[in-house]
C-alpha cells in the first residue's frame, strides 16, 4: 500500500471539497473493495475522504410509498431493520446475503452502488424496484445510473446520500453464487407492482440489466411456469473461469424463477 | 498449567484431548513470523511478471536510495558467492538407464526466469513497508519469451531448459508393457478412459515464513522456518546449497500451521535469509503473502493420463497400462521426482489382484511453479486412476460396482501379497471394509432413495472408492535402490528427568497433527507413568538429536516406533537397576504399567523409584551407567498400507449443475489406533480436502500469458464447512505386521479415497462417463445436458 493523506470530513460539501481540492482523491465508505485494491497495488490514491464523518446520510426512513435508505447504511442494518423486514423483505434478505458478517458490518448502500462491480446485489435490487439514487447535487433513477462495469453516472466530485426504494406489491431476489468468491455469479431480483413486472440480473452481464422478455411474459401471467421457454441471449454476458455465457444465460431463466416462486 | 480439558487416561487407545490445543484455540502459538530477533531486517523478494522471460537486466540504483533499504541482493550476488542450485534430492532413473534431467534451479534468477513469481531479487529494509515500496523500484529488464503451461502440449511447447529437449524431464517406466499389451489383446473386454488429476495449490493456513539469523562470534546460522522437516531443510542447505557444516546451521521450525506437504521442500526464501543475514550481519526475516503462496507453494498432482483395463470373462482384472504426462513445473522441487513414479506406479495395483501393471510416466517441465508432494502426493492420483477405471469398468458391463470390486480384492489368506508393481502388502482386510461400508450407507436402499430424489428434481448418485496407499516410505536400503538421495529412518531420544518426568525428542515434526499428544499417549502407556508427566519435543536440530520429518503418513509408524524401541532400551536398562535394588537376577525382573516386580513374588519397585536411583546412584549395579536417557534410530522393514473404503452420495440439482453431498462413510483400517479422536480428524481434514479436490479446487493458468489466473480465493475455491456433509467414520483393524505398534498412517486416507468416490457419484448421478475435477456446477450442468 502506498503512503495516502486521509480526510475525515463532517459534511458533504466538506468532503466534495476535499476531492475538488485533491488530484487524484477516492471517496472511502465502507472501503470493501477500497481498501484490498489499495494493499494489493490496484489502486493508489494520493487522498483518501472518508465519510464516516458526515451526520444525515446513514439510516432508514419510511417514506410516501418508498423506504428511504441513506448512502452510509450499512448491510447489516438494512437486513435487520424492522421497516424493511415488514415492507420490502427482499431487500432485507439481499443484504443479508452479501459476503460474511464482517462485511455486512462494513459495507454500505452508496459504496457498493457507488463501485458498480457487476457481481454485486444492490444494482439489481435498486434497478427492478425503480430505485432513485439521490446526490449531493441531483436524483439519478437507477436504470441511468448504473453505466457500465465499475462505472456509474458519479461525476468524480458527486456523492450518493441515499437511496429511495418504492415499495411494491412482490418481490424476490434470487442468487447463484459464484462458488469461490460467493459474490453473485447470477443474481435476478423480481419486483412486481401495478405498473408491471420488472426483472433485473446481476453477476451476469458487465452491468446490471433489464430481462425484457422475461418481464413480458410476467407481465401477463406472474408465475415461474410463464418463463419456460424464455431465454436470455448469451450474447455478451461474462465469461470467466467460473462460468461461461452459455451457462450464465441458463442461470437467468432459473434464478428468475426461482425469484418469482419465492415472490409467493 | 493450562485447563487442556478432561483427560480421561492418557493411555494408547484414549481419545485424549489434544495438549496443544490450549495454545492453538486461544491465539497462543509462536509461529515463525510471531519471532522477531534483534536488529532484524525485513526481506521482499522481487518476482518475475512472466512466465517466460530473459532477465536483460536488474537496475536497483533507485531502489537502493529508498528510505530504509539495508541491501539489495540479486542472482548475481548468489553466483559470485557460489551459493548451489536447489535440489531434487530423488533421482529417477529413466527406461533407458539415464538419470532424470535436474536443470538448475538457483534460489534467486540470474538469466532466465521460469515462472511467474521466480524469484529475481532481495530487498532487505529496516521496515517491512520500506522493504515493499523499495521492491517496487527495482527496475528489471526482461525479454518476455513465449511460455508454455499446459501438461498435456508440454513436450511439444517451447523449451524451458537447454538442459531438458523437449521439456522431458524423465520418461520413466515400471513393468513390462509386451505382457500387459498381449494380456489386454486377450481380454475379454477392455475399458479405455482418459483421466485429468487437476493441479492443486496447498493453502496451509500459515503461509511459509523464515528468518535468518548468523552470529559473528560463534560463526553459527540460525534459520527459523515454517519446515515440515527441519532436519533435512538443514542437511539441504548445508550439503547442497550454502556449503554450510552442520554443526554451524541450527534449524528451528517452531509452531507450524499446516503443510500438506508443501512445507517438506527447501525453498528459495529461506535460502535466501541464511544466505543475505551473514552478508549483511543481520537477522533477515521474510513471510510470505497469501499471493506470494499462491504463485511459490509448490504446487500438487497435474497429471493427464490414458488408463486401459482389462478383464476377462468372468469379470477379472488381466491388466492395467496406464500412461501418464506428470507436470514438474519450471524446476524440479526437493522430492518433486518421486511422486509420479515410486509413489504413484506402485499404488496401481490398489486393493486387486490384477496381474500385470505397466506405468509410463513422462515428467515434464512447464512454465508453472514446481509441482511436488502434496497431501497423498502419487497415491491419490492412483487411486484416482485405479478407481475411475473399476467404476466405469462396471458401468460398461453392466455389473455391480461393489461386487466387480469384491471378486477382484487380494483375500486375507494372501498376504503377505506381492503387487505386480513393486510392493509388498503385508496385511489388510478390503472385504471387511467395504462390507461395513455398504452397510452404513444401507447400499441396498439407494435405489428407493434415487427414486425419491428424481421425484423432487434432483439426481442422486452413489460412489464407491476403495483404495489403499502406502505409507512411512521405507526401508532405507530400498528407496536408496530406486534413487532417493537420503534414508528415511526416523530417530528418537526418551530421557527421564530425576523426578519422573519425561521428555521425548522426535525428529518427527507436528504442524497439526498432533504429535504432543500421540506420542505422549504412546510413551505413557509404554513405561507406565501418567500422559501429564510427559512432554514431547520437536522441531530444534539442537535440541532433537536426528531426524527425517513428517510427510507421507510416517510420524506415528516410523516416529513413533522409534519413541517405542527408545522406551524399550529405557525398559531393559531399567531391569538391571531394579535387579540390583531388589537383589534379583536380572532375567527374573518383569515390567508392566510402570513397575519392575521380580517374577513370582510381590517385590517390586515403580519406574520412577528406578529412574530416581538412576540419577542418584548411591545405592547402584556395578557396570551400568547411571542415568535415564536413551535414543533409538528406527528404520522400518516396509511401508505400511492403510487401506478402506469410502462411499460418497450426493444429490444434484438438475436446473443448475449443484452438487451437493448428501452422505458420505469411511471405513478405515489404519491398523492400531492411538488416540482415535485425532485419527478421525486426520479423516475429516483428508476427505475435506478431497473433496476440495473433486468439487472446488482448479488451478488455471492461461495458456498464452503463463499467468496464474487462480491466483486468490476470489477465483481458487476452498472448500468452505457448508459445502461439507457430516463424515460418517468407521474402521476394520488389521495390524501391522512389521512395525511394534503395530500402526499404519491415517493423515492422507481421505484425501487418497475422496475424489475416486465423488466422482464416482457425480458420473453416476450424471449418467456422464467422465466430469473433470473441479465438477464445477457448469460441468456438472453440461454433463446432464450431454447425457439426458
Amino acid at each position: 500500500m502506498q503512503n495516502f493523506d486521509y480526510h475525515k470530513p463532517n459534511s458533504v460539501d466538506e468532503a466534495v471539497a476535499n476531492m475538488q481540492a485533491s488530484d487524484d482523491g477516492k471517496f472511502l465508505a465502507g472501503g470493501m473493495t477500497m481498501l484490498p485494491t489499495m494493499k494489493q497495488g490496484l489502486a493508489a490514491p494520493e487522498d483518501l475522504i472518508d465519510l464516516h464523518g458526515i451526520d444525515g446520510i446513514a439510516g432508514v426512513a419510511e417514506g410516501a410509498d418508498a423506504i428511504e435508505i441513506g448512502a452510509m447504511t450499512s448491510h447489516s442494518v438494512v437486513a435487520s431493520s424492522a421497516l424493511i423486514q415488514s415492507d420490502l423483505p427482499a431487500l432485507a434478505a439481499l443484504a443479508e446475503s452479501i459476503g460474511d458478517r464482517q462485511v455486512r458490518a462494513r459495507g454500505t448502500l452508496g459504496g457498493s452502488i457507488s463501485n458498480n462491480d457487476p457481481a454485486a446485489d444492490y444494482p439489481a435490487a435498486l434497478v427492478a424496484l425503480g430505485a432513485t439514487v439521490k446526490t449531493n447535487t441531483r436524483e439519478i433513477p437507477a436504470e441511468d445510473f448504473f453505466v457500465e462495469m465499475f462505472e456509474t453516472a458519479l461525476a468524480e466530485d458527486e456523492i450518493v446520500t441515499s437511496v429511495s426504494f418504492p415499495l411494491v406489491e412482490k418481490a424476490a431476489y434470487a442468487k447463484f453464487p459464484n462458488p469461490a468468491s460467493r459474490y453473485a455469479m447470477v443474481g435476478v431480483f423480481v419486483a412486481k407492482n401495478a405498473d408491471g413486472v420488472r426483472v433485473a440480473v446481476t453477476g451476469a452481464g458487465p452491468s446490471v440489466f433489464r430481462a425484457s422478455a422475461m418481464e413480458s411474459a410476467l407481465d401477463g401471467d406472474f408465475s415461474s411456469s410463464a418463463l419456460d421457454g424464455v431465454a436470455v441471449s448469451a450474447d455478451d454476458l461474462n465469461s470467466d473461469i467460473h462460468a461461461s455465457p452459455e451457462y450464465r444465460a441458463h442461470l437467468v431463466g432459473v434464478m428468475a424463477k426461482r425469484a418469482v416462486d419465492a415472490c409467493g | 498449567m493450562p485447563d487442556t480439558g478432561t483427560i480421561t487416561s492418557g493411555g494408547i487407545g484414549d481419545a485424549v484431548q489434544r495438549k496443544e490445543d490450549f495454545r492453538f484455540l486461544t491465539g497462543r502459538g509462536t509461529y515463525t513470523d510471531d519471532i522477531n530477533r534483534m536488529g532484524q531486517t525485513y526481506a521482499v523478494f522481487v518476482r518475475s511478471p512472466h512466465a517466460h522471460a530473459k532477465i536483460r537486466s536488474v537496475d536497483t540504483s533507485a531502489a537502493s536510495q529508498a528510505s530504509g533499504v539495508v541491501s539489495i541482493l540479486t542472482g548475481a550476488d548468489m553466483v559470485a558467492d557460489e551459493v548451489g542450485s536447489l535440489i531434487c534430492g530423488w533421482n529417477v532413473v529413466d527406461r533407458h538407464g539415464e538419470g532424470h534431467k535436474a536443470p538448475p534451479h538457483p534460489p534467486l534468477a540470474h538469466d532466465t526466469v521460469k515462472h511467474v513469481g521466480d524469484q529475481v531479487a532481495v530487498v532487505i529494509a529496516e521496515t517491512l513497508s520500506e522493504a515493499q515500496a523499495a521492491a517496487e523500484l527495482v527496475e528489471v529488464d526482461y525479454e518476455v519469451l513465449a511460455a508454455n503451461v499446459d501438461t498435456g502440449s508440454a513436450l511439444s511447447g517451447p523449451e524451458i531448459h537447454p538442459e531438458a529437449p523437449s521439456n522431458l524431464c524423465y520418461d520413466w517406466i515400471l513393468g513390462e508393457e509386451a505382457d500387459v499389451d498381449k494380456a489386454l489383446a486377450n481380454s475379454a473386454h477392455v475399458t479405455e478412459l482418459d483421466i485429468i488429476n487437476n493441479r492443486l495449490v496447498p493453502n496451509p493456513m500459515e503461509p511459509r515464513a523464515a528468518i535468518g539469523e548468523y552470529d559473528m562470534a560463534t560463526g553459527e546460522y540460525t534459520c527459523f522456518s515454517t519446515s515440515q522437516n527441519p532436519h533435512v531443510l538443514r542437511l539441504i542447505l548445508c550439503a547442497f546449497v550454502l556449503g554450510i557444516p552442520e554443526t554451524k546451521l541450527k534449524v528451528i521450525a517452531p509452531d507450524v500451521g499446516g503443510g500438506f506437504g508443501s512445507k517438506i521442500f527447501c525453498y528459495a526464501e529461506e535460502t535466501t535469509c541464511v544466505w543475505a543475514s551473514k552478508k549483511i550481519g543481520r537477522p533477515v526475516k521474510w513471510t510470505s503473502t497469501r499471493s506470494e503462496a499462491f504463485l511459490t507453494d509448490a504446487h500438487g498432482r497435474d497429471h493427464v493420463s490414458h488408463v486401459k483395463l482389462g478383464l476377462d470373462a468372468n469379470g477379472k482384472f488381466t491388466a492395467l497400462k496406464v500412461e501418464t504426462i506428470a507436470n514438474m513445473g519450471a524446476y524440479l522441487s526437493t522430492f518433486a521426482s518421486s511422486v509420479p513414479t515410486y509413489l504413484y506406479a506402485t499404488l496401481l495395483a490398489g486393493q486387486y489382484t490384477t496381474p500385470v501393471i505397466f506405468c509410463n510416466t513422462k515428467a515434464v517441465f512447464t512454465n508453472t511453479v514446481a509441482v511436488d508432494a502434496y497431501r497423498g502426493a502419487g497415491r491419490p492420483e492412483a487411486t484416482f486412476v485405479v478407481e475411475r477405471i473399476v467404476e466405469t469398468a462396471a458401468r460398461e458391463l453392466g455389473v455391480d460396482p461393489a461386487e466387480l470390486r469384491r471378486k477382484n480384492f487380494i483375500q486375507p489368506d494372501q498376504f503377505p501379497y506381492d503387487t505386480p508393481v513393486a510392493l509388498t502388502y503385508d496385511t489388510g482386510n478390503y472385504e471387511a471394509s467395504l462390507d461395513k461400508a455398504m452397510g452404513m450407507i444401507d447400499y441396498a436402499g439407494f435405489p428407493a432413495r434415487r427414486a425419491k430424489s428424481e421425484a423432487n428434481g434432483k439426481k442422486r448418485g452413489l460412489g464407491i472408492s476403495a483404495y489403499i496407499e502406502a505409507c512411512g516410505i521405507a526401508p532405507s536400503a530400498v528407496v536408496g535402490s530406486l534413487g532417493a538421495g537420503v534414508g528415511l529412518w526416523e530417530s528418537a531420544q526418551v530421557r527421564f528427568n530425576a523426578t519422573g518426568s519425561v521428555s521425548v525428542f522426535t525428529g518427527s515434526h507436528s504442524h497439526g497433527q498432533g504429535h504432543e499428544t500421540a506420542f505422549a499417549q504412546l510413551a505413557a502407556t509404554k513405561l507406565g507413568i501418567p500422559f501429564e508427566n510427559v512432554e514431547v519435543v520437536h522441531g530444534d536440530t539442537s535440541k532433537v538429536p536426528m531426524g527425517m520429518g513428517t510427510y507421507g503418513s510416517r510420524s506415528l509408524a516410523v516416529g513413533g516406533s522409534a519413541i517405542d524401541r527408545a522406551c524399550d532400551k529405557i525398559i531393559e536398562k531399567g531391569k538391571k537397576v531394579a535387579a540390583h535394588l531388589l537383589e534379583a537376577a536380572v532375567e527374573d525382573i518383569e515390567f508392566a504399567d510402570g513397575n519392575f516386580t521380580v517374577a513370582g513374588t510381590d517385590k517390586s519397585k515403580a519406574m520412577e523409584e528406578i529412574v530416581f536411583a538412576a540419577y542418584v546412584p548411591h545405592d547402584y549395579p556395578e557396570g551400568v551407567e547411571p542415568g535415564m536417557d536413551e535414543t533409538a534410530f528406527y528404520d522400518p522393514g516396509n511401508f505400511t498400507y492403510p487401506a478402506g473404503t469410502h462411499i460418497a452420495e450426493v444429490e444434484i440439482d438438475e436446473a443448475t449443475g449443484v452438487t451437493e453431498i448428501v452422505d458420505w462413510v469411511a471405513v478405515d483400517d489404519f491398523g492400531n489406533v492411538i488416540n482415535p479422536m485425532i485419527v478421525e480428524g486426520q479423516v475429516h481434514g483428508g476427505i475435506a480436502q478431497g473433496v476440495g479436490q473433486a468439487l472446488l479446487e482448479g488451478t488455471v493458468y492461461d495458456k498464452d500469458s503463463g499467468q496464474l489466473v487462480t491466483g486468490s480465493y476470489m477465483d481458487y475455491c476452498m472448500p468452505r464447512a457448508d459445502d461439507l456433509p457430516s463424515f460418517r467414520v468407521d474402521m476394520t483393524t488389521t495390524a501391522c505386521t512389521h512395525n511394534p505398534l503395530g500402526v499404519k498412517g491415517c493423515g492422507e486416507a481421505g484425501a487418497i479415497a475422496a475424489p475416486a468416490a465423488l466422482i464416482n457419484a457425480i458420473t453416476d448421478a450424471t449418467g456422464a462417463v467422465t466430469v473433470e475435477m473441479p465438477a464445477t456446477p457448469e460441468r456438472v450442468w453440461r454433463a446432464l445436458q450431454e447425457n439426458n
